[in-house]
């Protein structure tokens, strides 16, 4: 008996002789905070920021948002806890009131024969925007906004909901239903923050393949439809306003740029040629629009096109990959002289195919009549293709906005993330990890997640690298980095 | 007070014993005491481990020794270029022994030993950053030797014995950086087999020139542990790839190195009595940790272990009729070489301080007791063949292990 208490004095005695190194990582002072304060990080953004990956903001890709990633790092220079509005599930859809408002997340569904699809993973998801947390929250990422979101009051009132003046990812950890993002943000005085804003004011006119208006000119955002591009103005105005909130305080803080659509996985899959045809099959298709290409030429010889234009829309296919045909707006409308003059034309490597029209092409429009194959027969409508007119005003207002993220970044001297650059490199190459390399490969690269939009946790944790590279060089600190392998990439269900 | 003085001295310059890999220098409290030297030391039954052609010069008709040691392993782990930090929360092992002599005659003696000269007992936090490489590994060897030693005269003894050896190993790591099924649970596989049961051999040669010197030699032969048919139990793989991982069962082989000693005792006078061991472990036959799994797929972990030696010094004073003091030290080296530095056995050279004491509670009851540190230095190393898509992905930072083992024992004789 006596002995065994010896024994029990004894272990306890030598279990608490941690070795212990000279100089630990885990003590302050480590590692420099330099010129920073990083005791209360506060994390402004949309989906990028909050974590949303695979089409779903799910609990997995929020424990691992780059805003996550950078407060788990910020631990070693003096950061606090850092809090987010975390979901109930690992399905990612939402629930109002008991009824399924968001999809599922997207997992990569195995088929017997090998194959692999990405499919929405089927199940209840049990997360009901009426269920309002409690906050704050230091990650103030909501999934779906654009810049001028951030500012509007009342963005998380679930009454404003079907008007489309609420965000469901905003009504559920909103202070109040009047709230506004940058509210309940500065509200929380941050030290340190991160601002990653302006994706959507153009992405969702990108994604919608240009079906909605370019607002450059129109200063009133009320007036915007949810597809439309942000007027620059009204983004360099809400970043000003943006960047006075957070420093009011006297944070100190990290901005992050824009980058270009065209690199994104959603648009580089589906190749502008998809079509595989052979010789006698071209020459059947090409008779079916030897009477469009003789109407333009008729039009031609009326004055209303000119040579150029009937060259951009003559159709005509031959053996091997052909380009889709799609319908663009932009082409001079040619009904009126003959209704079958549609706003047709090929597609060129200028112009950008959805992901989403992977599943489409070449499937029959009309399920009974075997010519109404989509791409071919069907052209693709203009919400089905982002025509080289719509992606430069769409590169143009990104121009403008990045111009303005950088001008205010050297105004309010904050450090300045250029992730444009970072995702041409995914474009150009890829980025190499300790593990391999990643790049904008759709679902195999490793960088972009099953929506084609937003990075995999790898991809996420490159850019917190450059994040904290950014910081370290601004404000002398020394942060260390994060190792992107170890964080996966897409999921197999 | 010059007495005193000398105690002092032995206890503190007493040091050592833990050995590189996955061997367990603590074959008995009294000689681990002494810096875990005995090849030519004739003190007890601990000679069945130490060097079986001993048995006969022992004094006692019968003798025998039992003992366990409580091993207290901690390892720390850091990487600086992430801010990585890392404690292993490793059980407390208990290895043990009992040794038997019994002297039929003036020139013959038999003996039985049973010992646990290897084995390990790491547990990481589940999923840390290494969880690739090891979450958590239990490894057990019991080793039983039936011994026969003869004297050829008064100066040379022989001896030696059979060694059945059974083992246990149960090993979880998780099976890449990254995989986890859609709840972010991370796959993991744990491997399981007991009641492994393979054959080697002990032999010994021990000389006495005079009365005060006995030289020593032991060969203990390398036995493989091959483990056929054990559970491989995969978890959180992927549902759509489950049925590929259920009833899965695995084969590997971990060596048990050869080790040779050679060594030499002074009895300066009546109650002195210094001792020297030099041991080489032949740990050049562990290549590599390949386990094969009945599903097709294989792991394959290159370990490349080299040949190391351990020097032992040990002290042993006999204080009264009574009491008996004991001090030693030991530096054993490392025989994982750089770049193969895994988390498992996380062990670079170590120095080695031990001590401890007989009291004799009567004429034929003593009890034995030890305490053995281990002291590593930090050091910087990494495993660099871990592979991830055909390229190997290096895992490493700063290791700092120490050990706490004290021990208790037994002996009765007459």
């Amino acid at each position: 008996m006596k002995k065994l208490l010896y024994i029990s004095i004894a272990a306890i005695a030598l279990t608490s002789c941690q070795p212990e190194f000279n100089d630990p990582v885990d003590e302050q002072g480590f590692y420099s905070s330099g010129d920073a304060d990083f005791s209360n990080f506060v994390a402004v953004g949309n989906s990028l920021t909050a974590g949303y990956a695979d089409g779903a903001l799910y609990l997995n890709g929020q424990q691992n948002s780059f805003p996550s990633m950078l407060a788990i790092q910020f631990k070693h220079v003096g950061g606090g806890d850092f809090t987010q509005p975390l979901v109930n599930d690992n399905f990612g859809g939402l629930l109002a009131n008991g009824n399924q408002i968001m999809d599922n997340r997207r997992v990569i569904v195995l088929g017997t024969d090998g194959s692999q699809t990405p499919e929405i993973l089927d199940g209840t998801p049990t997360t009901d925007i009426s269920n309002v947390l409690e906050g704050p929250f230091n990650n103030m990422g909501v999934p779906g906004s654009k810049i001028f979101h951030l500012v509007a009051n009342g963005y998380g009132n679930i009454a404003n909901l079907e008007v489309g003046a609420a965000n469901p990812y905003f009504v559920r950890m909103a202070s109040t239903t009047d709230a506004s993002i940058i509210e309940d943000a500065a509200s929380q005085n941050p030290t340190f923050f991160s601002l990653w804003i302006g994706n959507n004011d153009i992405l969702s006119y990108a994604t919608s393949g240009g079906i909605g208006v370019d607002q450059s000119g129109n200063l009133d955002p009320t007036t915007y439809g949810e597809n439309d591009i942000t007027d620059p103005n009204v983004f360099a105005k809400v970043y000003n306003d943006l960047l006075t909130a957070l420093t009011n305080g006297g944070a100190k803080g990290v901005v992050a740029n824009i980058p270009n659509v065209t690199t994104i996985p959603y648009f580089t899959t589906v190749p502008y040629n998809a079509i595989p045809l052979d010789a006698q099959t071209a020459g059947v298709v090409n008779q079916a629009y030897a009477q469009y290409n003789g109407g333009l030429l008729q039009a031609q010889s009326f004055g209303l096109i000119t040579a150029e234009e009937v060259a951009q829309r003559t159709i005509q296919f031959s053996a091997g990959q052909n380009a889709v045909v799609i319908l663009d707006e932009d082409l001079t409308d040619l009904t009126g002289i003959n209704p079958g003059l549609t706003n047709m034309r090929q597609a060129t490597a200028e112009d950008l195919l959805p992901l989403t029209t992977s599943s489409i092409l070449g499937t029959l429009a009309d399920p009974n009549n075997p010519q109404s194959i989509i791409g071919v027969a069907v052209p693709l409508t203009d919400g089905q293709a982002l025509t080289a007119t719509e992606i430069e005003m769409v590169t143009n207002a990104q121009t403008a906005y990045n111009a303005t993220i950088e001008a205010l970044a050297t105004q309010y001297d904050l450090a300045f993330v250029d992730v444009e650059a970072l995702m041409n490199q995914l474009a150009n190459g890829g980025i190499s990890f300790d593990g391999g390399n990643i790049t904008n490969t759709f679902a195999t690269g490793g960088a972009f997640s099953l929506d084609g939009v937003h990075p995999t946790q790898r991809g996420y944790a490159v850019i917190a690298n450059q994040i904290i590279n950014a910081i370290n060089e601004k404000y002398n600190a020394t942060i260390p980095a994060l190792n992107p392998g170890a964080y996966p990439t897409i999921f197999v269900k | 007070m010059k007495k005193l003085t000398l105690l002092a001295m032995v206890l503190l310059t007493s040091a050592l014993t833990y050995a590189g890999g996955y061997r367990i220098s603590l074959q008995g409290q009294k000689q681990l005491a002494m810096g875990h030297t005995g090849v030519a030391v004739i003190n007890s039954s601990e000679l069945v481990f130490f060097n079986p052609a001993g048995l006969t010069f022992l004094n006692e008709k019968f003798t025998v020794s039992g003992g366990a040691n409580a091993v207290f392993a901690n390892i720390s782990f850091q990487n600086e270029q992430y801010g990585w930090y890392t404690e292993a929360n490793n059980p407390v092992s208990t290895p043990f022994n009992v040794y038997a002599a019994y002297k039929i005659n003036d020139w013959a003696s038999v003996g039985l030993g049973i010992y646990t000269p290897y084995g390990s007992g790491v547990e990481y936090p589940t999923n840390w950053e290494g969880s690739h490489l090891i979450n958590d590994i239990s490894l057990q060897a019991i080793f039983i030797q039936p011994t026969l030693s003869i004297k050829i005269n008064d100066k040379i003894s022989i001896g030696g014995g059979p060694i059945y050896a059974t083992g246990a190993v149960n090993f979880n790591r998780n099976i890449d950086r990254t995989t986890t099924n859609t709840e972010g649970e991370r796959a993991n596989v744990t491997i399981d087999k007991s009641g492994i049961g393979a054959w080697g051999y002990n032999l010994g040669l021990m000389v006495r020139p005079t009365e005060e010197f006995t030289l020593g030699i032991n060969y203990r032969s390398e036995i493989q542990m091959d483990a056929k048919n054990g559970e491989a139990d995969f978890q959180n793989v992927p549902s759509g790839v489950a049925p590929l991982y259920e009833g899965v069962t695995f084969n590997a082989s971990l060596p048990l190195p050869a080790e040779l000693t050679v060594g030499a005792s002074y009895a300066i006078n009546d109650k002195w009595l210094v001792a020297f061991d030099y041991n080489r472990a032949y740990w050049s036959a562990y290549e590599a940790l390949d386990v094969i799994f009945s599903n097709g797929q294989e792991s394959l972990n290159p370990r490349n272990y080299k040949n190391a030696s351990t020097y032992r010094f040990g002290l042993q004073y006999k204080a009264t009729n009574r009491f008996t003091l004991r001090g030693g030290y030991y530096f054993d080296e490392s025989p994982v070489q750089s770049g193969y530095f895994a988390p498992e056995t996380p062990r670079n050279d170590s120095d080695n301080f031990t001590g401890g004491f007989t009291f004799q509670l009567s004429n034929r009851f003593a009890l034995d007791a030890s305490f053995l540190y281990i002291h590593f230095d930090e050091v910087d190393e990494s495993y660099d063949y871990y592979q991830e898509n055909g390229q190997n992905v290096p895992f490493g930072g700063t290791y700092k292990n120490n050990a706490f083992v004290p021990g208790l024992g037994i002996t009765y004789g007459f």
